[in-house]
Protein backbone atom coordinates (compact mmCIF):
# COMPACT_ATOMS: atom_id res chain seq x y z
CA UNK A 1 0.00 0.00 0.00
CA UNK A 2 2.83 2.67 0.85
CA UNK A 3 4.78 1.69 -1.81
CA UNK A 4 2.00 2.12 -4.19
CA UNK A 5 0.95 5.39 -2.74
CA UNK A 6 5.10 6.68 -3.09
CA UNK A 7 4.91 5.55 -7.18
CA UNK A 8 1.47 7.42 -7.94
CA UNK A 9 2.55 10.10 -10.27
CA UNK A 10 1.58 13.72 -8.83
CA UNK A 11 -0.67 15.09 -11.72
CA UNK A 12 -0.36 18.90 -10.29
CA UNK A 13 2.56 18.69 -7.54
CA UNK A 14 0.31 18.30 -4.83
CA UNK A 15 1.24 15.88 -2.41
CA UNK A 16 -1.66 15.24 -1.26
CA UNK A 17 -0.78 11.77 0.12
CA UNK A 18 1.71 13.62 2.75
CA UNK A 19 -1.42 15.64 3.39
CA UNK A 20 -3.71 13.03 4.30
CA UNK A 21 -1.27 11.76 6.37
CA UNK A 22 -0.03 14.94 8.05
CA UNK A 23 -3.83 14.51 8.78
CA UNK A 24 -4.31 11.47 10.59
CA UNK A 25 -1.21 12.07 12.35
CA UNK A 26 -2.93 15.41 13.66
CA UNK A 27 -5.90 13.62 14.48
CA UNK A 28 -4.21 11.24 17.31
CA UNK A 29 -2.18 14.78 18.30
CA UNK A 30 -4.18 18.00 18.17
CA UNK A 31 -2.14 19.67 20.54
CA UNK A 32 0.43 20.31 17.56
CA UNK A 33 -2.41 21.10 14.84
CA UNK A 34 -2.69 24.62 16.89
CA UNK A 35 -0.75 26.74 14.85
CA UNK A 36 0.50 30.96 14.96
CA UNK A 37 1.16 32.97 11.64
CA UNK A 38 2.80 35.92 12.01
CA UNK A 39 3.41 38.99 10.22
CA UNK A 40 5.71 41.95 11.18
CA UNK A 41 5.05 45.32 9.77
CA UNK A 42 7.11 48.73 9.95
CA UNK A 43 5.88 52.29 8.98
CA UNK A 44 8.26 53.75 5.92
CA UNK A 45 6.95 57.01 5.21
CA UNK A 46 3.35 58.54 4.49
CA UNK A 47 1.17 55.57 3.92
CA UNK A 48 3.97 53.27 2.99
CA UNK A 49 5.07 50.41 5.23
CA UNK A 50 7.00 46.97 4.61
CA UNK A 51 5.57 43.93 5.80
CA UNK A 52 8.13 41.22 6.53
CA UNK A 53 6.72 37.44 7.05
CA UNK A 54 9.52 34.90 8.11
CA UNK A 55 8.41 32.55 11.08
CA UNK A 56 5.59 31.07 12.42
CA UNK A 57 4.46 28.43 14.78
CA UNK A 58 2.96 24.41 14.16
CA UNK A 59 3.45 21.10 15.00
CA UNK A 60 4.77 21.94 18.41
CA UNK A 61 7.26 23.77 17.75
CA UNK A 62 8.56 27.12 16.44
CA UNK A 63 9.34 27.24 12.65
CA UNK A 64 10.40 29.34 9.65
CA UNK A 65 9.88 30.10 5.77
CA UNK A 66 13.17 29.50 3.69
CA UNK A 67 13.75 32.70 3.04
CA UNK A 68 11.92 36.24 4.18
CA UNK A 69 9.04 37.48 2.32
CA UNK A 70 8.34 41.02 2.13
CA UNK A 71 5.06 43.00 1.10
CA UNK A 72 5.67 46.69 0.31
CA UNK A 73 1.86 48.49 0.60
CA UNK A 74 0.56 51.88 0.20
CA UNK A 75 -1.82 53.62 -1.33
CA UNK A 76 -2.48 54.99 -4.97
CA UNK A 77 -1.53 58.32 -6.25
CA UNK A 78 -5.35 59.22 -6.68
CA UNK A 79 -5.23 59.30 -2.63
CA UNK A 80 -2.18 61.79 -2.95
CA UNK A 81 -0.06 58.64 -1.79
CA UNK A 82 3.64 57.55 -3.73
CA UNK A 83 1.88 54.48 -4.58
CA UNK A 84 4.88 52.04 -3.61
CA UNK A 85 3.01 48.94 -3.10
CA UNK A 86 -0.48 47.28 -3.31
CA UNK A 87 -3.35 48.42 -1.09
CA UNK A 88 -4.29 46.50 1.79
CA UNK A 89 -7.01 45.65 0.73
CA UNK A 90 -5.36 44.24 -2.71
CA UNK A 91 -3.82 42.14 -0.45
CA UNK A 92 -6.88 40.59 1.01
CA UNK A 93 -7.48 39.68 -2.34
CA UNK A 94 -4.46 38.26 -2.83
CA UNK A 95 -4.84 35.93 -0.05
CA UNK A 96 -8.35 34.97 -0.89
CA UNK A 97 -7.22 34.40 -4.71
CA UNK A 98 -3.98 32.21 -3.38
CA UNK A 99 -5.96 30.43 -0.86
CA UNK A 100 -8.85 29.22 -3.30
CA UNK A 101 -6.21 28.44 -5.78
CA UNK A 102 -4.21 26.53 -3.65
CA UNK A 103 -7.13 24.58 -2.96
CA UNK A 104 -8.26 23.72 -6.27
CA UNK A 105 -4.96 22.43 -6.97
CA UNK A 106 -4.94 19.82 -4.00
CA UNK A 107 -8.95 18.91 -4.14
CA UNK A 108 -8.32 18.06 -7.81
CA UNK A 109 -4.84 16.25 -7.41
CA UNK A 110 -6.97 14.55 -4.29
CA UNK A 111 -9.98 13.32 -6.86
CA UNK A 112 -7.21 12.79 -9.29
CA UNK A 113 -8.18 15.65 -12.09
CA UNK A 114 -5.05 17.00 -14.31
CA UNK A 115 -5.16 20.30 -14.24
CA UNK A 116 -3.91 22.62 -17.49
CA UNK A 117 -4.56 25.66 -16.36
CA UNK A 118 -6.20 27.75 -13.57
CA UNK A 119 -6.95 31.71 -13.08
CA UNK A 120 -9.15 33.63 -11.47
CA UNK A 121 -10.37 36.95 -11.36
CA UNK A 122 -11.05 38.79 -8.02
CA UNK A 123 -13.40 42.01 -7.59
CA UNK A 124 -13.83 43.93 -4.36
CA UNK A 125 -16.81 46.26 -4.16
CA UNK A 126 -16.48 49.03 -1.52
CA UNK A 127 -18.00 52.78 -1.35
CA UNK A 128 -14.78 54.49 0.07
CA UNK A 129 -17.41 56.63 1.74
CA UNK A 130 -17.18 54.26 4.66
CA UNK A 131 -13.33 54.62 5.00
CA UNK A 132 -13.26 58.69 4.74
CA UNK A 133 -16.39 58.80 6.90
CA UNK A 134 -18.26 60.55 4.77
CA UNK A 135 -21.54 57.86 6.09
CA UNK A 136 -21.70 56.06 8.47
CA UNK A 137 -23.75 54.01 7.23
CA UNK A 138 -21.74 52.83 5.23
CA UNK A 139 -19.51 50.13 6.03
CA UNK A 140 -15.53 50.32 5.38
CA UNK A 141 -14.72 46.69 3.79
CA UNK A 142 -15.86 45.08 1.34
CA UNK A 143 -19.60 45.07 0.33
CA UNK A 144 -18.92 42.29 -2.00
CA UNK A 145 -16.15 39.94 -3.43
CA UNK A 146 -16.52 38.25 -6.72
CA UNK A 147 -14.17 35.34 -7.65
CA UNK A 148 -14.54 34.25 -11.46
CA UNK A 149 -12.34 30.86 -11.67
CA UNK A 150 -11.33 30.02 -15.02
CA UNK A 151 -10.46 26.09 -15.28
CA UNK A 152 -8.74 23.81 -18.01
CA UNK A 153 -8.82 20.28 -16.71
CA UNK A 154 -9.42 16.80 -17.63
CA UNK A 155 -12.98 17.09 -15.89
CA UNK A 156 -16.39 17.74 -16.64
CA UNK A 157 -17.95 20.93 -15.74
CA UNK A 158 -19.94 19.91 -12.65
CA UNK A 159 -16.29 17.63 -11.85
CA UNK A 160 -14.49 21.22 -11.95
CA UNK A 161 -17.33 23.27 -10.12
CA UNK A 162 -17.27 20.51 -7.23
CA UNK A 163 -13.52 21.35 -6.96
CA UNK A 164 -14.22 25.01 -6.69
CA UNK A 165 -17.21 24.18 -4.16
CA UNK A 166 -14.74 22.10 -1.82
CA UNK A 167 -11.88 24.62 -2.24
CA UNK A 168 -13.95 27.14 -0.34
CA UNK A 169 -15.03 24.79 2.02
CA UNK A 170 -11.58 23.93 3.16
CA UNK A 171 -10.00 27.24 2.85
CA UNK A 172 -9.22 29.52 5.41
CA UNK A 173 -9.04 32.89 4.00
CA UNK A 174 -12.52 32.49 2.91
CA UNK A 175 -13.51 31.38 6.55
CA UNK A 176 -11.90 34.58 7.73
CA UNK A 177 -14.02 36.57 5.21
CA UNK A 178 -17.18 35.09 5.63
CA UNK A 179 -17.17 35.09 9.04
CA UNK A 180 -16.40 37.63 12.00
CA UNK A 181 -13.15 36.72 13.68
CA UNK A 182 -12.27 38.91 17.04
CA UNK A 183 -9.36 40.63 16.74
CA UNK A 184 -7.44 42.19 19.03
CA UNK A 185 -5.27 45.91 18.87
CA UNK A 186 -3.04 46.65 21.75
CA UNK A 187 -0.10 48.88 22.12
CA UNK A 188 2.74 47.51 23.50
CA UNK B 1 -30.80 -3.76 26.56
CA UNK B 2 -31.00 -0.04 27.36
CA UNK B 3 -33.73 1.45 25.15
CA UNK B 4 -36.90 0.34 24.00
CA UNK B 5 -37.39 2.20 20.92
CA UNK B 6 -37.49 0.05 17.24
CA UNK B 7 -33.53 -0.80 17.64
CA UNK B 8 -33.91 -2.01 21.26
CA UNK B 9 -37.11 -3.86 20.28
CA UNK B 10 -35.71 -5.24 16.87
CA UNK B 11 -32.53 -6.10 19.00
CA UNK B 12 -34.94 -7.93 21.59
CA UNK B 13 -36.27 -9.79 19.38
CA UNK B 14 -33.60 -11.45 17.26
CA UNK B 15 -31.73 -11.82 20.87
CA UNK B 16 -35.13 -13.57 21.61
CA UNK B 17 -34.97 -15.66 18.51
CA UNK B 18 -31.56 -17.23 19.41
CA UNK B 19 -33.23 -18.39 22.69
CA UNK B 20 -30.37 -15.26 24.80
CA UNK B 21 -31.90 -14.54 28.52
CA UNK B 22 -32.19 -10.52 28.41
CA UNK B 23 -34.38 -7.63 29.51
CA UNK B 24 -34.85 -3.91 27.75
CA UNK B 25 -35.00 -1.08 29.89
CA UNK B 26 -36.59 2.15 29.28
CA UNK B 27 -37.06 5.12 31.27
CA UNK B 28 -40.54 5.94 30.10
CA UNK B 29 -42.38 3.75 27.61
CA UNK B 30 -42.35 2.04 24.83
CA UNK B 31 -41.01 4.71 22.12
CA UNK B 32 -40.54 7.23 24.86
CA UNK B 33 -39.04 9.86 22.12
CA UNK B 34 -41.83 9.49 19.64
CA UNK B 35 -44.05 10.06 22.47
CA UNK B 36 -43.05 13.14 24.96
CA UNK B 37 -39.71 14.65 23.05
CA UNK B 38 -40.92 16.02 19.64
CA UNK B 39 -42.69 18.70 17.97
CA UNK B 40 -46.68 18.04 17.25
CA UNK B 41 -46.48 18.25 13.43
CA UNK B 42 -43.86 15.58 13.51
CA UNK B 43 -44.28 12.68 11.10
CA UNK B 44 -41.75 9.94 10.11
CA UNK B 45 -39.70 10.51 7.23
CA UNK B 46 -39.98 7.29 5.83
CA UNK B 47 -42.97 6.21 4.08
CA UNK B 48 -44.62 4.00 5.86
CA UNK B 49 -43.95 0.68 3.98
CA UNK B 50 -40.73 0.79 4.98
CA UNK B 51 -41.72 0.48 8.39
CA UNK B 52 -40.66 -3.32 8.76
CA UNK B 53 -38.85 -4.76 11.62
CA UNK B 54 -37.46 -8.32 12.24
CA UNK B 55 -40.98 -9.86 12.20
CA UNK B 56 -43.20 -7.00 12.03
CA UNK B 57 -44.22 -4.44 9.27
CA UNK B 58 -46.77 -1.72 8.86
CA UNK B 59 -50.05 -3.25 8.26
CA UNK B 60 -52.27 -0.09 7.95
CA UNK B 61 -54.09 0.72 4.63
CA UNK B 62 -51.36 3.88 3.65
CA UNK B 63 -48.04 2.20 2.58
CA UNK B 64 -46.69 5.42 0.95
CA UNK B 65 -48.02 7.96 3.63
CA UNK B 66 -45.85 9.28 6.62
CA UNK B 67 -46.92 8.27 10.02
CA UNK B 68 -47.37 10.90 12.31
CA UNK B 69 -45.49 10.54 15.68
CA UNK B 70 -48.47 9.14 17.37
CA UNK B 71 -48.90 6.27 15.15
CA UNK B 72 -45.08 5.62 14.98
CA UNK B 73 -45.40 5.17 18.55
CA UNK B 74 -48.40 2.81 18.49
CA UNK B 75 -47.12 0.96 16.07
CA UNK B 76 -43.16 0.43 18.05
CA UNK B 77 -45.38 -0.59 20.97
CA UNK B 78 -47.42 -2.95 19.00
CA UNK B 79 -44.17 -4.33 17.40
CA UNK B 80 -43.01 -4.67 21.74
CA UNK B 81 -46.43 -6.17 22.27
CA UNK B 82 -46.48 -8.61 19.69
CA UNK B 83 -42.57 -9.86 20.02
CA UNK B 84 -43.61 -9.98 23.88
CA UNK B 85 -40.28 -8.03 24.53
CA UNK B 86 -39.69 -8.10 27.75
CA UNK B 87 -39.55 -4.58 28.62
CA UNK B 88 -39.25 -3.07 32.03
CA UNK B 89 -40.72 0.47 31.56
CA UNK B 90 -40.36 3.64 33.94
CA UNK B 91 -36.42 2.18 34.64
CA UNK B 92 -34.40 4.89 34.01
CA UNK B 93 -30.12 3.89 33.93
CA UNK B 94 -28.50 5.86 36.25
CA UNK B 95 -25.34 3.89 35.62
CA UNK B 96 -23.40 1.25 33.90
CA UNK B 97 -20.23 0.16 34.68
CA UNK B 98 -17.55 -2.82 34.39
CA UNK B 99 -18.09 -5.68 36.78
CA UNK B 100 -16.62 -9.07 37.25
CA UNK B 101 -17.60 -10.88 34.17
CA UNK B 102 -19.64 -8.47 32.62
CA UNK B 103 -21.54 -5.22 33.74
CA UNK B 104 -23.58 -3.39 36.73
CA UNK B 105 -26.50 -1.18 35.81
CA UNK B 106 -27.52 0.74 38.20
CA UNK B 107 -31.52 2.00 37.95
CA UNK B 108 -33.70 4.01 40.36
CA UNK B 109 -35.34 0.50 41.59
CA UNK B 110 -32.38 -1.52 41.99
CA UNK B 111 -29.15 -3.26 40.48
CA UNK B 112 -28.95 -5.65 37.31
CA UNK B 113 -25.83 -7.80 36.84
CA UNK B 114 -25.59 -8.59 32.78
CA UNK B 115 -22.58 -10.59 31.08
CA UNK B 116 -23.46 -8.16 27.85
CA UNK B 117 -25.49 -4.54 27.53
CA UNK B 118 -26.68 -3.36 24.46
CA UNK B 119 -26.90 0.13 24.06
CA UNK B 120 -30.12 1.64 21.93
CA UNK B 121 -30.73 4.56 23.93
CA UNK B 122 -30.86 6.95 20.91
CA UNK B 123 -28.63 9.56 19.00
CA UNK B 124 -31.08 12.55 19.86
CA UNK B 125 -31.56 12.41 23.90
CA UNK B 126 -30.74 16.15 24.07
CA UNK B 127 -31.52 18.87 21.95
CA UNK B 128 -28.07 21.00 21.05
CA UNK B 129 -28.07 24.46 21.24
CA UNK B 130 -24.64 26.49 20.52
CA UNK B 131 -22.64 28.04 22.87
CA UNK B 132 -23.56 31.59 21.30
CA UNK B 133 -27.11 30.91 22.68
CA UNK B 134 -25.88 32.97 26.48
CA UNK B 135 -25.15 35.92 23.65
CA UNK B 136 -28.98 36.39 22.65
CA UNK B 137 -30.27 39.71 24.37
CA UNK B 138 -33.07 39.12 27.09
CA UNK B 139 -35.90 40.18 25.14
CA UNK B 140 -36.02 37.08 22.07
CA UNK B 141 -37.20 34.43 23.50
CA UNK B 142 -35.05 31.29 23.12
CA UNK B 143 -36.49 27.47 22.26
CA UNK B 144 -34.77 24.50 21.46
CA UNK B 145 -36.81 21.67 19.50
CA UNK B 146 -37.23 19.91 22.86
CA UNK B 147 -39.08 22.74 24.35
CA UNK B 148 -40.85 23.97 20.55
CA UNK B 149 -44.16 21.63 20.29
CA UNK B 150 -46.24 24.63 17.65
CA UNK B 151 -46.11 27.90 16.58
CA UNK B 152 -48.44 28.59 19.51
CA UNK B 153 -46.25 29.11 21.85
CA UNK B 154 -44.21 31.62 19.97
CA UNK B 155 -44.68 35.51 20.85
CA UNK B 156 -46.21 37.68 17.77
CA UNK B 157 -43.57 38.77 15.62
CA UNK B 158 -40.20 38.04 13.74
CA UNK B 159 -38.64 34.29 14.43
CA UNK B 160 -35.27 33.06 13.52
CA UNK B 161 -35.06 29.30 12.97
CA UNK B 162 -31.40 28.57 13.39
CA UNK B 163 -30.60 25.43 11.27
CA UNK B 164 -32.13 23.97 7.88
CA UNK B 165 -32.12 19.98 8.36
CA UNK B 166 -34.89 17.87 8.03
CA UNK B 167 -36.05 20.04 11.71
CA UNK B 168 -35.44 23.49 10.27
CA UNK B 169 -37.15 23.48 7.41
CA UNK B 170 -40.41 21.87 9.26
CA UNK B 171 -39.81 24.14 11.85
CA UNK B 172 -39.67 27.42 9.39
CA UNK B 173 -42.72 26.45 7.26
CA UNK B 174 -44.93 25.77 9.64
CA UNK B 175 -44.30 28.80 11.84
CA UNK B 176 -44.13 30.84 8.29
CA UNK B 177 -47.64 29.39 7.59
CA UNK B 178 -48.70 29.92 11.07
CA UNK B 179 -48.16 33.75 10.16
CA UNK B 180 -44.55 34.39 11.44
CA UNK B 181 -42.20 36.34 9.73
CA UNK B 182 -39.72 33.86 9.55
CA UNK B 183 -35.55 34.20 8.86
CA UNK B 184 -33.76 30.85 8.46
CA UNK B 185 -30.03 31.01 9.19
CA UNK B 186 -28.70 28.39 6.78
CA UNK B 187 -25.76 26.04 7.54
CA UNK B 188 -24.46 23.09 6.12
CA UNK B 189 -27.44 21.32 4.53
CA UNK B 190 -28.59 18.20 2.74
CA UNK B 191 -30.85 18.65 -0.16
CA UNK B 192 -33.23 16.10 -1.14
CA UNK B 193 -36.72 16.47 -2.86
CA UNK B 194 -39.67 14.30 -1.49
CA UNK B 195 -40.17 12.09 -4.59
CA UNK B 196 -37.81 11.81 -7.90
CA UNK B 197 -39.04 10.02 -11.15
CA UNK B 198 -42.48 9.43 -9.46
CA UNK B 199 -41.02 7.52 -6.62
CA UNK B 200 -40.15 8.73 -3.35
CA UNK B 201 -36.69 9.41 -2.61
CA UNK B 202 -35.84 7.16 0.23
CA UNK B 203 -37.37 4.08 -2.44
CA UNK B 204 -34.45 5.05 -4.67
CA UNK B 205 -32.23 4.74 -1.31
CA UNK B 206 -33.01 1.69 -0.45
CA UNK B 207 -33.53 0.25 -3.87
CA UNK B 208 -30.18 1.82 -5.88
CA UNK B 209 -28.18 0.08 -2.49
CA UNK B 210 -26.89 3.29 -1.71
CA UNK B 211 -28.47 2.80 2.49
CA UNK B 212 -27.09 -0.64 2.41
CA UNK B 213 -23.46 0.41 2.09
CA UNK B 214 -21.63 -0.28 4.92
CA UNK B 215 -19.49 1.69 7.25
CA UNK B 216 -16.41 0.16 6.05
CA UNK B 217 -16.59 1.04 2.73
CA UNK B 218 -17.49 4.90 3.06
CA UNK B 219 -14.67 7.24 2.67
CA UNK B 220 -15.20 9.46 5.32
CA UNK B 221 -17.13 7.91 7.92
CA UNK B 222 -16.64 10.64 10.58
CA UNK B 223 -18.52 12.90 8.38
CA UNK B 224 -20.84 10.66 7.02
CA UNK B 225 -21.94 9.73 10.70
CA UNK B 226 -22.36 13.85 11.17
CA UNK B 227 -24.15 14.78 8.49
CA UNK B 228 -27.18 16.88 9.24
CA UNK B 229 -30.71 15.28 8.69
CA UNK B 230 -31.89 15.91 4.67
CA UNK B 231 -34.19 18.47 4.03
CA UNK B 232 -37.37 16.36 4.01
CA UNK B 233 -41.12 16.01 5.60
CA UNK B 234 -43.91 13.51 5.22
CA UNK B 235 -46.63 14.99 4.38
CA UNK B 236 -49.53 13.51 2.66
CA UNK B 237 -49.21 15.34 -0.47
CA UNK B 238 -45.44 13.89 -0.79
CA UNK B 239 -44.63 17.74 -0.51
CA UNK B 240 -40.94 18.36 -1.62
CA UNK B 241 -39.82 21.35 1.23
CA UNK B 242 -36.34 22.49 0.15
CA UNK B 243 -34.67 26.08 0.40
CA UNK B 244 -36.54 26.74 -2.71
CA UNK B 245 -39.83 26.21 -1.73
CA UNK B 246 -39.13 28.07 1.70
CA UNK B 247 -38.09 31.28 -0.19
CA UNK B 248 -40.60 31.44 -2.61
CA UNK B 249 -43.02 31.36 0.25
CA UNK B 250 -41.55 34.27 1.83
CA UNK B 251 -39.28 32.93 4.76
CA UNK B 252 -35.84 35.11 4.29
CA UNK B 253 -32.46 33.36 4.06
CA UNK B 254 -29.51 34.11 5.42
CA UNK B 255 -26.26 32.21 6.01
CA UNK B 256 -24.82 30.28 9.31
CA UNK B 257 -25.41 31.98 12.63
CA UNK B 258 -21.69 32.66 12.73
CA UNK B 259 -21.80 35.07 16.15
CA UNK B 260 -23.90 37.57 18.31
CA UNK B 261 -21.86 40.33 19.22
CA UNK B 262 -23.42 43.45 21.58
CA UNK B 263 -26.93 41.56 20.37
CA UNK B 264 -26.57 41.70 17.03
CA UNK B 265 -26.70 38.35 15.60
CA UNK B 266 -24.26 38.16 12.42
CA UNK B 267 -24.19 35.65 9.64
CA UNK B 268 -22.08 33.88 7.12
CA UNK B 269 -21.40 35.39 3.91
CA UNK B 270 -20.77 31.85 2.33
CA UNK B 271 -24.02 31.07 1.47
CA UNK B 272 -23.56 30.92 -2.07
CA UNK B 273 -21.19 27.70 -1.67
CA UNK B 274 -23.43 25.74 0.99
CA UNK B 275 -25.85 25.90 -1.77
CA UNK B 276 -23.68 24.69 -4.45
CA UNK B 277 -22.51 22.07 -2.58
CA UNK B 278 -25.90 21.10 -1.51
CA UNK B 279 -27.07 21.20 -5.09
CA UNK B 280 -23.52 19.10 -6.45
CA UNK B 281 -24.55 16.54 -4.09
CA UNK B 282 -28.01 16.34 -5.05
CA UNK B 283 -26.89 16.01 -8.71
CA UNK B 284 -24.79 12.84 -8.25
CA UNK B 285 -27.06 11.37 -5.94
CA UNK B 286 -29.73 11.46 -8.80
CA UNK B 287 -26.50 10.64 -11.43
CA UNK B 288 -26.65 7.40 -9.16
CA UNK B 289 -29.93 6.73 -9.23
CA UNK B 290 -30.50 6.92 -12.99
CA UNK B 291 -27.17 4.93 -13.68
CA UNK B 292 -28.92 1.98 -11.74
CA UNK B 293 -32.02 2.39 -13.28
CA UNK B 294 -30.85 1.72 -16.83
CA UNK B 295 -28.45 -1.19 -15.75
CA UNK B 296 -31.24 -2.43 -14.32
CA UNK B 297 -33.47 -2.08 -16.67
CA UNK B 298 -36.02 -0.09 -14.31
CA UNK B 299 -36.56 2.35 -16.42
CA UNK B 300 -40.05 1.54 -17.55
CA UNK B 301 -40.99 1.25 -13.73
CA UNK B 302 -40.04 4.90 -13.21
CA UNK B 303 -40.87 8.32 -14.62
CA UNK B 304 -38.62 10.19 -17.18
CA UNK B 305 -35.65 11.47 -15.43
CA UNK B 306 -36.13 15.54 -14.44
CA UNK B 307 -34.01 17.36 -12.56
CA UNK B 308 -34.59 20.52 -9.93
CA UNK B 309 -33.67 23.95 -10.55
CA UNK B 310 -30.70 24.94 -8.72
CA UNK B 311 -31.12 26.73 -5.21
CA UNK B 312 -32.05 30.48 -5.88
CA UNK B 313 -29.58 32.90 -4.80
CA UNK B 314 -31.41 35.73 -2.54
CA UNK B 315 -30.76 38.84 -4.39
CA UNK B 316 -28.87 39.52 -0.99
CA UNK B 317 -28.44 37.94 1.77
CA UNK B 318 -28.61 40.29 5.29
CA UNK B 319 -25.30 39.35 7.33
CA UNK B 320 -26.21 41.14 10.49
CA UNK B 321 -29.77 41.54 12.53
CA UNK B 322 -29.96 43.33 15.00
CA UNK B 323 -31.38 41.50 18.25
CA UNK B 324 -32.44 44.21 20.40
CA UNK B 325 -34.45 46.02 17.13
CA UNK B 326 -37.18 43.80 17.92
CA UNK B 327 -37.67 42.73 14.52
CA UNK B 328 -36.65 39.33 15.83
CA UNK B 329 -39.06 38.50 18.98
CA UNK B 330 -38.05 34.31 19.33
CA UNK B 331 -35.32 32.10 18.12
CA UNK B 332 -36.10 28.19 17.48
CA UNK B 333 -32.40 26.16 17.85
CA UNK B 334 -32.91 23.52 15.22
CA UNK B 335 -29.13 22.85 15.63
CA UNK B 336 -29.59 19.28 16.05
CA UNK B 337 -29.59 16.58 18.67
CA UNK B 338 -26.93 14.13 20.73
CA UNK B 339 -26.99 11.42 22.60
CA UNK B 340 -26.65 11.37 26.07
CA UNK B 341 -23.81 9.22 27.52
CA UNK B 342 -23.93 10.26 31.45
CA UNK B 343 -24.50 7.39 32.74
CA UNK B 344 -21.94 5.28 31.28
CA UNK B 345 -19.41 4.91 33.04
CA UNK B 346 -17.23 3.26 30.96
CA UNK B 347 -14.63 4.98 28.78
CA UNK B 348 -15.90 4.29 25.64
CA UNK B 349 -16.98 8.15 24.74
CA UNK B 350 -15.00 10.33 22.69
CA UNK B 351 -13.94 13.84 23.61
CA UNK B 352 -16.60 15.28 21.13
CA UNK B 353 -19.48 13.02 23.34
CA UNK B 354 -19.50 10.15 20.77
CA UNK B 355 -19.77 6.39 21.32
CA UNK B 356 -16.44 4.92 19.96
CA UNK B 357 -17.01 1.53 17.92
CA UNK B 358 -16.68 -0.35 15.16
CA UNK B 359 -19.89 -1.59 13.42
CA UNK B 360 -21.61 -1.15 16.75
CA UNK B 361 -19.32 -3.63 18.80
CA UNK B 362 -17.76 -0.94 21.19
CA UNK B 363 -14.09 -1.05 22.83
CA UNK B 364 -15.17 -2.98 26.16
CA UNK B 365 -15.67 -6.26 25.44
CA UNK B 366 -20.02 -7.55 25.94
CA UNK B 367 -20.77 -3.94 25.05
CA UNK B 368 -22.82 -2.80 21.94
CA UNK B 369 -24.60 -0.20 20.47
CA UNK B 370 -27.15 0.28 17.86
CA UNK B 371 -29.55 2.98 16.52
CA UNK B 372 -26.64 5.62 15.65
CA UNK B 373 -25.94 7.07 12.64
CA UNK B 374 -24.35 5.18 9.82
CA UNK B 375 -23.71 2.15 12.65
CA UNK B 376 -22.89 -0.43 10.03
CA UNK B 377 -25.22 0.58 7.39
CA UNK B 378 -26.57 4.35 5.87
CA UNK B 379 -29.97 2.88 6.71
CA UNK B 380 -29.19 1.79 10.19
CA UNK B 381 -30.94 4.80 11.96
CA UNK B 382 -34.07 3.89 9.64
CA UNK B 383 -36.47 1.75 10.99
CA UNK B 384 -35.86 -0.31 8.13
CA UNK B 385 -32.00 -0.48 8.72
CA UNK B 386 -32.45 -1.60 12.56
CA UNK B 387 -32.87 -5.76 11.25
CA UNK B 388 -29.84 -6.29 9.67
CA UNK B 389 -27.47 -4.10 11.89
CA UNK B 390 -29.71 -6.19 15.18
CA UNK B 391 -28.76 -9.45 13.54
CA UNK B 392 -24.97 -8.65 12.92
CA UNK B 393 -25.06 -7.44 16.45
CA UNK B 394 -26.86 -10.24 18.14
CA UNK B 395 -24.31 -13.00 16.15
CA UNK B 396 -21.33 -11.20 17.65
CA UNK B 397 -22.96 -10.66 21.11
CA UNK B 398 -23.76 -14.46 20.91
CA UNK B 399 -19.66 -15.10 19.98
CA UNK B 400 -19.01 -12.99 23.23
CA UNK B 401 -21.05 -15.08 25.35
CA UNK B 402 -19.90 -18.55 24.44
CA UNK B 403 -16.53 -17.47 24.57
CA UNK B 404 -16.81 -16.22 27.78
CA UNK B 405 -18.53 -19.16 29.06
CA UNK B 406 -16.61 -20.96 31.51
Amino acid sequence: MAEKKIEKKLKNGVNVDALLAAREALKKAPQAAKFKWRASCKWENGTHSSTKVKGFHGLGEEQKHKTEFTFAADHPEIFASEDLGATPVEYVLVGLASCLTAGVAAVAENRGVKLRSVEAKLEGAMDIQGILGIDSDVRNGFDDIKVTFKIDADATKKEIEAIVAQSQKRSAVYDILTNPTNVAVVVA
Amino acid sequence: MIGAGHAGLATSRVLSERSIDHIVLERGEVANSWRRERWDSLRLLTPNWQAQLPGYRYSGNDADGYMPAAEVAAFIAGYAAASQAPVRAQTEVTALTTASAGYRITTHSGEIHCRSAVIASGACNAAHVPALRAAVPEPVACFSTFEYRNPKQLPDGGVLVVGASATGVQLADEIHRAGHRVTLSVGEHVRLPRTYRGRDVLWWMERSGIWNQRYDEIDDLTRARRLPSPQLVGTPEHSTLDLNTLAAGGVELVGRLSAIRDGRALFSGGLLNLFALADLKLERLLDTFDEWSRAQGRDDDVDPSGRFEPTRVPERSRLEIDLNRGEIRSIVWATGFRPEYGWLQVPVVDHKGQLRHEGGVVESPGLYAIGLPVLRRRKSTFILGAEDDARAICAHLQRHLDDTTP
